[in-house]
């Protein structure tokens, strides 16, 4: 079809070669032909030539023209059916290898025609007596799900998977594990109305015919629990997927779980621990028995730890979980900061998670061996990686109070080098920790300016002119520091700008005599040269409070504002606790709910509307589909206060959510800023994040506008504008608003 | 659970290419590659797993090849990642070295390793030697088809049975690998202990070995007061053939070994060590005519023991050049390619110290980058110690047909992968490094 003519020789040649009267030359031209195909090229032309070598006892070669049928079956549906009657024949073959190879096979070729001559071939290798038969027939099952329901429920294929978590075989009882979770996993994005999957027992019409295949009740975790010391490695991953789902019947059933699952830590298999790891920690909820809580948190500990001396994206894995098992449990490594230090060849992307998570585990105990050690990360090249080693040093002045004097001393060092992107980042950081503690730390100030001439990146500069801003009455050049960034007004950008213009208003409601005439020239700047609406609004908004009501304007802009704190989760609760139960999958590395990145938005939208006529659901669940809700609604630049005034009738805001997430997942990005916007921004600079940006500059109109508006209808702006508005202390989003002023 | 399992070259083309499922259709590889340098030119951390349009990519790299894993659905990525590595050693060990050659020359029995390896994206058999049973490059020439081993599906999927062997033996090898990490004013920051027990098993038939160890918390439950010491294992890990639920019981391993060579278990300990091979130097830089180290060593354990191979990487700017070296022991020599030069000692007995300079040439245009402030690290390997103190105290054998069989026991303690020290101190100041 496709075939040029040049092709079309070699492809003749084959032809000629697969028909021909010698055994070595036929098997000589399939190999050929897959060597075409793993090479890219089109060999769908030769299907009834390939066909015609399946019957054969070469192995190898009846393998590679099942390959060769796996991969080009749907493009030639019509002529699949050739190849049927082999099949069903090797089905039945006396070597238990070639029926495994023909059912695994069978099951997958996409074509209906096929399906139809599966059913039986399939019952019979469920009951094979061979195990090897049973364990590949067994996932086949799922196949057929994939492809066509109602046959699985017709032939009953589902319940004989059920009974075969009782073979005596584990690595049987391992695959029919995995095939049901699968065909759970695949009935949950089946549309709730599909008239085929309730299995003829007349369910009630709202229940999901997810709930019906694949119950796991108190016999099935019994047969679970034997069968997953005896698995194999990958089958004790499935298992431990299936016992993540079983919800306990009590407290002594969670403990019996638990319990049972503990050995597992000790496997050699990184994902067995992470799957032991998950278990424990969905029935821990219910756990309430002190020494087992105790003993639990004690011996997940070392399992974790040595996860760390795995290959370098296994260790990213492990590490990206690790983060959120300590936003649920800060103490289970408290003592196991050094294990996190980086090495010098670690790649970046685990640097960056060892640093997060040592930062976590900063106390006043092991803080200055942290900064001994972030102060040698500061010195490396990876420009990213010392950047955020000066960050962390800023984080752990925050986080921990009677350090951060240690932390600023280290930063000083760190600005003395003098190495231009280690400078900006301290600056940056330096703002922050005026901001957790202010007027401590007044005397560096000096040292701080000293560097101005060498900052050219925004955020460093709208940085530092925020210090100097605040500390406006403490410096006595402050004026001429502030007019050096007027002068260059116009090129600056818009974060740069809204800061000058923000430090020079505090400039003259602090010394209203020396700076007359500087806050003239910035508010003429930012009202006639410049063409940011951001930088224009506040320009104007400072302008009538200043030239009406100079004390509004004192206690709006110079109003004491809460201090920043790091905060313990980057997610919302209620999804922290939905990626704990999903630990070691990618939902748990990328800290995002699994509803916004897979299927193109089109799962999640349906998941949500399922979600909604589910009238039945837990609290929990509740909540966390409210945090997701206004994850959407965040990255849509939504108005993030109205978040706590959404309506709480659960269908009416999850129609709403399910479009918006659809429209979210299908943005490229999509979670990224919407966690950015939750992780409570408060280490983040006050206005020059992009990402913020946009949701800022929606709340911050908002929060404008009735001043604004009472301004120009009364001529008098109320008093009452001057209280902070009573959403500010909402989240962290609302900190960096409050930095504006 | 995955989709798709390829094999990239370097250019992100596929070499080779198995779909599990009909999900993700195989032309979404091409958009891989393209997704990473994108992710680098934005200066985005480029991570093993990313989701991109609904379709997660999950990889690892090996040599100048891509291993790739793809999906549409929350896959397990602890599971895939680390199948793919396990895909990576299978390859490693039928093939020797994996590489795009090696993927060339043996698509056809990689094919067949990839379809009995992972069914339907949910990982199968791994192990390699249960592979090498039933899949072999010479499988077609044999007589008989091939079955599938029993170990495939055996509760004890890790041997086979009707194994024979004239002599009965068992050779278990202790080793330790030591990580270090030394600041730069000489105290250490990190250390730990990496340990494994390493058998060779000539048994024959299905023998139930039993295996003990100095170890503390054993002592303790069984109230044994400890003859000599013992040891606190932080984290032990095994081999799949160890019941774990016993050793969560009463301390005891017990297992059927695999036949042949395996790792039967790991432990680990961060108990300080002090550094085994001590290693400090002074640099005299003189930036734009020369570089001059003075490295001294020192082994810190017993007298009686003896340091074999020791390898000290002393890192040196990129930019220098016609090295000179003195020393009274073992052999210098620069390595240009790694930025760095080696001493090389042969034995090093315990207690000694020894010393050798190093002199280099620098362009005199200055380099404008920074230096890399890589850490000295260091090779070794002692034999007949453990840094820990571990031993085994018995290794039981018992089979039914009753033979005796002889285990033999080693002790090696050698480098971890991170055995380094921060110990580069300026000396522009002090002169002590005498000229050459």
């Amino acid at each position: 079809m496709s075939a040029a003519p040049p092709r079309k020789g070699e492809n003749w040649e084959l032809r000629q070669q697969l028909n021909s009267e010698y055994r070595d030359k036929r098997a000589d031209a399939i190999k050929r032909v897959i060597a075409n195909h793993t090479i890219g090229k089109d060999c769908s032309g030769l299907f009834p030539d390939v066909v015609k070598n399946m019957q054969t006892d070469d192995l190898e070669q009846k393998k590679l023209v099942y390959l060769y049928l796996m991969n080009y079956a749907k493009t030639q549906p019509e002529l699949v059916i050739l190849a049927v009657n082999t099949f069903v024949k090797d089905t039945a073959d006396s070597n238990p290898l070639v029926r495994a190879l023909a059912i695994r096979t069978m099951s997958v070729l996409r074509a209906e025609k096929i399906l139809d001559y599966l059913a039986s071939p399939l019952s019979r290798c469920l009951k094979d007596e061979n195990p090897y038969v049973r364990k590949t027939a067994a996932l086949c099952v799922a196949k057929v799900f994939d492809l066509k329901p109602e046959l699985c429920v017709e032939y009953g294929f589902i319940e004989t998977l059920r009974d075969l978590i009782g073979d005596g075989n584990p690595m049987v009882v391992a695959n029919a594990v995995a095939a049901l979770g699968d065909i759970h996993e695949a009935s949950l994005a089946l549309p709730p109305s599909n008239p085929s999957s309730p299995n003829g027992e007349s369910p009630p019409p709202s229940s999901r015919p997810s709930s019906q295949l694949f119950i796991i009740d108190q016999p099935t975790l019994t047969k679970l629990l034997v069968a997953l010391n005896e698995c194999s490695e990958w089958g004790r991953i499935a298992i431990l997927n299936t016992l993540a789902r079983y919800k306990a019947q009590d407290v002594a059933e969670s403990e019996h779980i638990c319990e049972r699952v503990m050995p597992q830590f000790q496997h050699i298999n990184a994902a067995v621990v992470l799957g032991a790891v998950k278990v424990i920690m969905i029935h821990m909820r219910n756990v309430q028995r002190e020494d087992l809580l105790r003993s639990l948190s004690r011996k997940m500990a070392p399992p974790l730890v040595t996860l760390i001396s795995s290959a370098p994206e296994v260790q990213w894995v492990a590490l990206r979980n690790i983060n959120l098992l300590l936003q649920k449990r800060p103490d289970i490594l408290a003592n196991e900061m050094r294990v996190f230090f980086c090495k010098y060849n670690d790649p970046p992307y685990v640097k960056v998670e060892k640093l997060e998570i040592m930062v976590r585990l900063a106390s006043e105990r092991n803080v200055d061996t942290l900064l001994g050690e972030l102060k040698e990360y500061a010195s490396e090249v990876d420009v990213e990686f010392v950047r955020k080693a000066v960050l962390a040093i800023g984080q752990a002045a925050i986080k921990i109070e009677t350090a951060a004097e240690r932390c600023v001393g280290v930063l000083m060092d760190l600005i003395e080098t003098r190495v231009s992107y280690v400078v900006q980042e301290a600056v940056i950081v330096m703002k922050d920790i005026f901001r957790k503690y202010p007027h401590s730390y007044e005397g560096i100030i000096p040292a701080l300016c000293a560097n101005l001439d060498e900052l050219d990146e925004p955020e460093a500069k709208a940085s530092l002119i925020w210090i100097i801003g605040e500390y406006a009455e403490k410096i006595d050049n402050a004026d001429e520091l502030l007019t050096v960034f007027l002068e260059a007004f116009k090129e600056e950008s818009y974060p740069v700008q809204l800061q000058t213009l923000t430090a020079i208003v505090k400039l003259f409601l602090k010394k209203p005599d020396q700076s007359q005439a500087i806050v003239q020239r910035v508010l003429q700047a930012a009202t006639k040269d410049c063409d940011s609406p951001d930088v224009r609004d506040r320009a104007y908004i400072y302008w009538r409070l200043l030239s009406s009501d100079p004390a509004a304007a004192k206690s709006v802009v110079l109003s004491v504002r809460p201090p920043i704190s790091l905060p313990q989760t980057t997610v919302v609760p209620a999804i922290l606790e939905e990626l704990l139960g999903e630990i070691s999958s990618l939902a748990s590395v990328y800290h995002k709910p699994a509803a916004t990145f897979i299927g193109k938005g089109r799962l999640g939208a349906e998941e949500m509307q399922r979600r909604a006529v589910d009238q039945t659901r837990p609290e929990e669940e509740v909540s966390r589909e409210k945090a997701l809700q206004t994850v959407v609604a965040g990255q849509q630049a939504e108005n993030l206060l109205d978040f706590d005034d959404e309506p709480s009738a659960p269908t009416e805001a999850g129609a709403i959510s399910s479009q918006a997430i659809a429209s979210a997942a299908k943005s490229s990005n999509p979670l990224d800023e919407l966690m950015d916007l939750f992780s409570s921004a408060s280490m983040a600079a006050p206005t020059t994040q992009p990402v913020q940006s946009t949701g800022m500059s929606g709340s911050m109109a908002d929060l404008m506008s009735p001043m604004n508006g009472s301004g120009t209808r009364s001529g008098v702006v109320s008093p009452t504008v001057a209280a902070p508005p009573p959403q500010q202390q909402l989240n962290g989003a609302e900190d960096d608003l409050l930095g504006l002023f | 659970m995955a989709s798709l399992v390829a094999i990239l070259d370097v250019k992100g083309k596929s070499l080779i290419t198995r779909s599990y499922r009909d999900d993700v259709p195989p032309s979404y590889i091409e958009r891989f590659l393209p997704l990473v340098l994108d992710m680098e030119e934005e200066n985005v951390q480029v991570t093993p797993c990313f989701s991109d349009e609904g379709i997660n990519y999950m990889h690892i790299r090996h040599n100048n090849l891509y291993l790739l894993a793809m999906s549409k659905r929350n896959s397990n990525a602890a599971e895939i990642i680390f199948f793919l590595h396990r895909l990576c050693s299978v390859l490693t060990e039928y093939f020797k070295e994996l590489e795009e050659e090696s993927i060339r020359d043996n698509f056809v029995i990689i094919y067949e390793l990839l379809d009995e390896m992972m069914d339907f994206g949910y990982p199968q058999t791994t192990e390699s030697k249960i592979l090498q049973e039933y899949i072999t490059q010479e499988s077609h020439k044999l007589e008989v088809q091939a079955r599938p081993p029993m170990a495939v599906t055996n509760a004890v999927s890790w041997r086979s049975e009707g194994i024979r062997y004239r002599k009965n033996e068992v050779f278990l090898d202790v080793v330790e690998s030591v990580n270090l990490l030394v600041n730069a004013a000489g105290n250490v920051i990190r250390s730990e202990i990496l340990g494994a027990v390493k058998m060779k098993c000539y048994l024959s038939g299905m023998p139930e070995l039993r295996l003990g160890l100095n170890d503390k918390v054993m002592f303790e439950s069984t109230g044994r007061a400890a003859r000599g010491k013992s040891i606190e294992m932080e984290d032990v890990k095994f081999h799949q053939c160890v019941r774990l639920s016993r050793f969560e019981n009463d301390r005891t391993i017990s297992f059927i070994p695999p036949d042949g060579e395996f790792e039967l278990m790991s432990y680990r300990l961060s108990t300080p060590v002090k550094p085994l091979v001590w290693v400090e130097a002074s640099v005299e830089s003189h930036r734009g005519s020369r570089v001059e180290y003075m490295v001294k060593i020192r082994g810190q354990f017993k007298r009686k023991s003896t340091a074999n191979n020791v390898e000290i990487y002393v890192p040196v700017p990129d930019d220098a050049d016609s090295p000179k070296f003195r020393t009274s022991v073992g052999s210098v020599v620069y390595a240009p390619e790694k930025s760095a030069f080696v001493w090389k000692i042969k034995q090093l007995g315990g207690g000694r110290d020894y010393l050798m300079r190093a002199h280099f040439g620098l362009p005199s245009v200055r380099n404008e980058e920074l230096d890399k402030r890589a850490p000295i690290s260091v090779k070794f390997e002692i034999p007949y110690f453990t840094v820990s103190g571990i031993q085994v105290r018995y290794l039981k054998i018992v089979e039914k047909s009753g033979y005796q069989a002889l285990p033999w026991v080693r002790y090696i303690t050698q480098n971890g992968d991170d055995y380094v020290l921060r110990t580069i101190t300026d000396a522009k100041s002090s002169s002590i490094i005498a000229p050459l």
